[in-house]
């Protein structure tokens, strides 16, 4: 039997800012993780790849990165996306200066 | 200092044009990543973890006043209003916008500044020491030779292109504050029997995924044949070299998989066949670089402003302790801004504070500074007349701790929280130490030490080389921080000595407590420093300590 699938969401960086971005299901692009589309199917997961990839004039290396289900929507997995997803932990900048 | 002729101001706006171009054509979509990737990198321009990193020269580390007062105006109009300097002497920027990348690039080019070959398979900034010119210690001024390299280096057409990047750093004392024994090339100044200057030459030094203590191919290389000695060894490497695998790429493989002996005849053949080609020209323009890098015109004035301070003042006197070192000038100090403040990220400087230092440069210190690999800022000529005066702007701008070669002296990169390459944390990891002991006020009592944090294997933080070195690993999805022991950067150079298995990112702070409470009772005196004891006592009683009766017969074993 195959493995099960881990969620994924798409995430890349914009080109202008460089800022991290995710794919939503409305095919916009978000700077909120709990705003990203959690794809649960391995074959839908590749299909928003491709969509994402070429969205080169938009962004760039965008790939699948491991989610869950969270109350307010999709959370991040490892500790890596964590740190996209929040913003540098010395100063509250990135996300966390328009969050506020 | 080297001013810009006509043709560096030419080349440098050229390439600023054409990289300008470049990015537009990104912008509007004619280029894809792939294309404009290769392109950014070769200007220092990095997409990183949250945005664009940009990574800025500054050659062999040394910077006047107007230089150091441009990056703070690009911190403040085009950044967040800070910079982080690196263990390369650089400056970079965490977080440009792409589009402004062409603005900031021509505000670099106007004080004779760039981003060219901050990245990429190139020679890559020439590093020097930083007390350069100034050390009593010292045979001669490296850093026109340094020029020369950099001339030399940039822009080489036969360089661009390379298995990996290849770092140079060249010192001239005997006391090593440039880390040349862990360089692809150092540059060692040594005499010769006749009392002449030239150069013991090391090469395969590194840090990274395989750290190794550079080796001897040259005891003494006379002056004259620096430039074709060096282009030889980066032509054999160049050559021979792996491109297959880029783990094996760099030239401490090279040297290690056909040994000195063969690396170096092959080296002494290219030399002899291409140094006919140097017919002088080098020397020519070394002459003039090394008149611009003539001595400033040192005062001799009476320094009892400075005794009355240190007698009157403890806070003067505990800086004057740690941040002041001997100058080759009688009257004369070298000062070390310290870019550690406790619980700061480590050589991070706002935009005020580098108009702080860039005013005490122009004003007492004959207009120069300079970025130590030790993430720190110097004063390199301070008449000690004015430290008073120095010391208390220095405090005003929150640029006044003591603790130059101490404990919160911290080397870190900027880990996880920019790098894309990061594995873990460094900074938060060096702002707890640093806070730790200065709330055990232990630091003055260890004395002098380095600790130096790497937030991944490619050890852009020097770990190996720290007394106490930190690598952040990711282990199954968490941080995990191992350590290694009696690292060294110096003459005496040696890579650290890994301790065990690693420790979670909530328990690294107490176990590098654990360690210096080891050493505070192993050690015979408070004379005898951490590195000495390590060296005296091994690593077992640090074992023991941290791991306990379980590591007993490990350490036993070992």
């Amino acid at each position: 039997m195959a493995r099960a699938f881990t969620p994924k969401v798409v995430t890349a960086n914009d080109l202008i800012e460089g800022d991290v971005i995710y794919l939503t299901e409305q095919d916009q692009w978000t700077r909120q993780h709990t705003e990203a589309e959690l794809i649960e199917d391995e074959a839908h997961a590749q299909l928003r790849l491709l969509f994402a990839n070429g969205q080169q004039a938009k962004v760039v290396g965008a790939y699948l990165a491991d989610a869950k289900a969270g109350p307010d929507g999709p959370e991040p997995v490892h500790f890596r996306e964590a740190f996209r997803a929040k913003g540098p932990s010395n100063y509250a900048h990135g996300k966390q200066e328009t969050r506020a | 200092m080297y001013t810009y002729s006509e043709y560096d101001d030419a080349y440098v706006r050229r390439r600023v044009a054409e990289f300008s171009q470049q990015i537009g054509r990104r912008i509007d979509g004619s280029l894809t990543e792939d294309e404009f990737k290769p392109l950014r990198l070769m200007n220092g321009l990095y997409l990183q973890l949250h945005a664009y990193m940009l990574r800025v020269a500054i050659p062999y580390g040394t910077l006047d006043s107007a230089k150091m007062d441009q990056l703070a105006y690009i911190a403040e109009k085009w950044d967040k209003g800070y910079g982080h300097f690196t263990t390369r002497q650089n400056i970079q920027y965490n977080w440009p916008k792409l589009p402004d990348v062409p603005a900031i690039l021509e505000a670099l080019a106007d004080v004779g500044m760039h981003a060219i070959q901050t990245s990429g398979n190139t020679i890559r900034n020439v590093t020097a020491d930083h007390f350069a010119g100034a050390a009593a210690d010292e045979i001669e001024d490296p850093r026109p030779v340094a020029e020369l390299l950099r001339q030399w280096s940039t822009d080489h057409p036969e360089f661009q292109f390379m298995p990996r990047k290849f770092k140079i750093a060249i010192t001239g004392s005997p006391n090593d504050r440039a880390v040349t024994k862990a360089h692809d090339i150092g540059l060692r100044m040594v005499r010769n029997e006749a009392g002449e200057p030239g150069f013991e030459v090391l090469v395969g030094g590194g840090l990274g995924r395989t750290p190794m203590i550079g080796q001897v191919i040259n005891p003494f290389l006379p002056k004259a044949d620096l430039l074709p000695y060096c282009e030889a060894i980066v032509s054999v490497w160049n050559t021979l070299g792996r491109r297959d695998n880029k783990y094996k790429a760099r030239i401490k493989i090279t040297v290690a998989e056909n040994g000195m002996d063969t690396f170096r005849a092959l080296v002494e053949e290219r030399f002899a066949e291409i140094r006919p080609e140097f017919t002088g020209v080098d020397q020519e323009i070394l002459a003039a670089i090394e008149k611009e890098f003539a001595a400033p015109a040192f005062r001799n004035a009476p320094a009892e402003a400075y005794d009355a301070a240190y007698g009157a003042d403890p806070v003067f006197r505990s800086w004057a302790d740690t941040n002041l070192a001997e100058h080759r000038i009688d009257g004369y100090a070298i000062v070390t801004i310290s870019l550690k403040a406790h619980g700061q990220t480590p050589g991070d400087a706002t935009a005020d504070q580098m108009r702080v230092m860039a005013d005490l440069a122009r004003r007492y210190g004959h207009d120069e500074l300079r970025i130590s690999h030790e993430q720190n800022v110097i004063l390199p000529h301070v008449h000690k007349s004015d430290l008073p005066v120095i010391h208390a702007e220095l405090l005003r701008a929150g640029l006044a701790t003591a603790n130059v070669g101490l404990i919160s002296d911290i080397i870190a990169c900027p880990g996880m929280d920019y790098c894309a390459l990061a594995t873990a944390r460094s900074i938060p990891v060096a702002e707890q130490i640093a806070t730790r002991f200065d709330e055990l006020k232990l630091e003055h009592e260890i004395g002098e030490i380095k600790i130096k944090i790497s937030g991944c294997i490619n050890a852009c933080g020097h770990h190996h080389v720290g007394h106490i070195g930190i690598l952040g690993l990711d282990r199954a999805g968490v941080e995990n921080y191992q350590i290694t022991l009696g690292g060294d950067g110096t003459e005496t150079a040696a890579v650290g000595e890994r301790t065990g298995p690693g420790f979670a990112y909530d328990e690294i702070v107490p176990a590098i407590e654990t360690i210096i409470r080891t050493y505070l009772k192993e050690r015979e005196s408070a004379e005898e420093r951490f590195l000495d004891c390590y060296r005296r006592v091994g690593i077992n009683p640090f074992k023991l300590a941290l791991y306990g009766e379980d590591a007993k017969g490990r350490a036993r074993a070992a």
